[in-house]
């Protein structure tokens, strides 16, 4: 038996207080419980407003950025040139020999997927009816591979697009306004007024009215004859990283192998991202200082305890006990309250978690998108732990001091 | 008849309290105790024998002179290392028994040897069965300290004081809170315990009763010892 007598006493008091442990406890449990709830809430939104970004936008985007015209003197003749009032070029945004730049990125060891699309504003029309939008060439397979499209798609199918060329996929926006359905046929126009009636092989539906109201999918060489481009034309590649957290890291190893512009997510989307950051400082701020009026609990409880017994802590520093056995005492105390209540506050964490997790919220979110995650119940369990330590240090230092003399002389 | 030697002394021992003014109530203190003897140290109140007390018992450190304790200087040792000390060579006896309420008798017998931690738990356990014994009272060794009546916590609380077989044991107004009957048993074991177990007794008493049948006593006014009364010498 190597238990040590601090522990003995310690435990012996718990044991013997049980109601102050229970309140002591209590207080950590609502702490901890609250702190877990309310960072899994945060957290589990992050992540579902994250996937929301990633469902049409990638992890990096590579394009050919506007450039500011030059003069078309060269400076080396000894002269200045200067260009008055300069403004964007007007060369074709193309990505010059993608193929070759795609399958240079796909050697990559890091990159998990790329594809390559050709974008250009789009007229969706039928008889005199008209709808403004933007038309998407690209591989349907490969681009499903990244975005999961096959999920959202509501009529029709994924694969009748691949190898169709005049076949088109349209948001459900579109299709309730111009009232067509799957096999019906429309007309797109593009602003270089190439005009095509296409056959709707399929329609999706991501939630999101400002995508399904305007966007559609065909094949990339369609896409290409719209804006009368030759088959090596690209507007954007795409490419997904394993690890969406440090893409600007990726981005920067893409950025080595290209001349155009490599862009990651959080540049693109920095106004979501420091929206999302400020909530779970938010988050964080207000848990964390619940947790702390649940370490102002313990401190109270050890505190009287101390008061209390201050005749056997004299007793004990008499008969041979070291300031440091009687911190390690308290110290014990605190902890066991500490324990007791973190993993309390661990089940009602996870109580009020699985009730969130069955409240519809409706729309494209479905149930509320929260998740038992691992990391942050150890994070919990940390910080509760911590905190009581903190909280039973003070009394605990105090009762270190008590001068027996003092006691014994009363 | 004894062996002459000596457990404790002083060297000049001094000490001042400041509130509410500089006043010295030690002074000039310097005396011997000896191995197996029962010393008593009398005064009226106010004389300085607790206070004495007290700075032979290492929990008070803040006084001029010098502490020996076993020929070894105890003066300006650290805290922890007085603790240790303490755990280990002095057994303390108070006014108050002082035991843990929430504990048993036998633990609180047990608590300062595991403290020790020289013998096992077991071992531990039998030595405060045997220390009850020899108070009387190993039938309550199994009660909670609370519900002992006065007498018995007092002998439970001697029992703590011998569990480590201490060179030395400090008693505070030992009977002070006790009949007369259950003084005399404090009594008559501090004799035992003197006399047959060799160790060494220093008790502050105003029980005249008590301090006559000590070996020896030692009477202080304003600070001063102004008699060594020894007796059988």
């Amino acid at each position: 038996m190597k238990k040590s007598i601090n522990t003995d006493i310690a435990f012996t008091h718990i044991i013997t207080r049980k109601r102050q442990t229970l309140v002591a406890a209590l207080g950590v449990t609502i702490g901890v419980g609250v702190y877990l709830f309310m960072n899994s809430l945060s957290s589990g939104f992050g992540t579902f407003s994250k996937g929301e970004m990633f469902k049409n936008s990638p992890h990096i985007k590579i394009y050919k950025a506007d450039e500011l015209s030059l003069p078309l003197i060269s400076s080396d003749s000894g002269h200045k040139a200067v260009i008055i009032n300069p403004q964007i070029t007007t060369n074709s945004k193309k990505i010059i020999n993608p193929e070759e730049l795609l399958s240079r990125i796909k050697q990559q060891p890091y990159v998990v997927n790329a594809i390559a699309q050709v974008s250009f504003d789009a007229f969706y029309n039928r008889g005199k009816a008209q709808l403004r939008g933007n038309g998407y060439g690209i591989n349907i397979l490969e681009y499903d591979a990244m975005f999961k499209t096959g999920k959202y798609i509501v009529a029709g199918s994924l694969n009748r697009l691949s190898g169709n060329l005049n076949g088109i996929i349209i948001g459900s926006g579109i299709a309730e306004k111009l009232n067509l359905g799957v096999n019906d046929n429309i007309t797109v126009t593009s602003s270089y007024n190439v005009v095509k009636v296409m056959k709707i092989v399929g329609i999706y539906s991501s939630g999101n009215s400002l995508t399904d109201n305007a966007k559609s999918y065909m094949n990339i060489s369609a896409a290409q004859q719209f804006i009368k481009e030759g088959p090596s034309y690209v507007s954007d590649i795409f490419i997904n990283v394993p690890d969406a957290d440090n893409s600007e890291k990726y981005a920067a190893m893409l950025q080595h192998l290209t001349a155009y512009k490599v862009e990651d997510w959080k540049t693109t989307n920095a106004d979501v991202l420091a929206t999302e950051k400020t909530r779970g400082t938010l988050m964080g701020a207000i848990s964390l200082s619940i947790l702390v009026v649940a370490a102002f609990g313990i401190y109270n409880i050890l505190s009287s305890t101390i008061a209390q017994k201050i005749n056997d802590i004299a007793i004990l520093k008499a008969t041979g006990f070291a300031g440091k056995d009687v911190i390690r005492i308290f110290l014990m105390e605190a902890l066991i309250m500490g324990f007791i209540g973190t993993l309390m506050g661990l089940m009602v964490g996870s109580i009020l978690i699985a009730i969130m997790s069955t409240i519809y919220m409706g729309g494209p979110v479905g149930y509320f998108p929260i998740h038992f995650e691992p990391a942050l119940f150890a994070k919990s369990t940390v910080l509760g732990l911590f905190i009581t330590l903190c909280a039973g240090y003070f009394p605990a230092r105090k009762a270190a001091k008590v001068d027996p003399v003092e006691i014994f002389r009363k | 008849m004894k062996n002459r030697e000596v457990i404790l002394s002083t060297r000049s021992l001094g000490k001042y309290f400041y509130d509410p003014i500089k006043f010295k109530v030690l002074d000039n203190i310097s005396f011997e105790a000896y191995k197996g003897e029962f010393l008593t140290l009398v005064g009226k109140s106010g004389s300085g024998k607790s206070t004495l007390l007290y700075c032979l018992s290492t929990m008070d450190t803040s006084y001029e002179g010098e502490l020996f304790i076993n020929n070894e200087i105890i003066t300006g040792k650290k805290i922890n290392e007085l603790a240790a000390l303490r755990n280990k060579s002095i057994g303390f006896i108070f006014q108050f028994h002082y035991l843990l309420p929430e504990f048993t008798c036998l633990k609180n017998v047990m608590i300062p040897a595991l403290k020790l931690g020289k013998y096992s738990y077991k071992e531990v356990e039998e030595r405060a069965y045997n220390k009850l014994d020899i108070l009387g009272i190993k039938e309550q060794a199994l009660k909670p300290a609370s519900k002992l009546s006065g007498g018995q916590q007092q002998r439970v609380a001697i029992a703590r004081a011998l569990i480590n077989d201490p060179a030395i044991i400090m008693c505070d107004e030992p009977t002070g809170n006790l009949d007369s009957k259950n003084a005399q048993i404090v009594f008559d074991t501090f004799k035992q315990i003197a006399h047959e177990f060799g160790q060494t007794i220093i008790a502050v008493t105003h029980d005249n009763d008590f301090s006559q049948s000590s070996d020896r006593t030692i009477e202080l006014a304003d600070g001063k010892i102004i008699s060594h009364e020894k007796k059988n010498n």
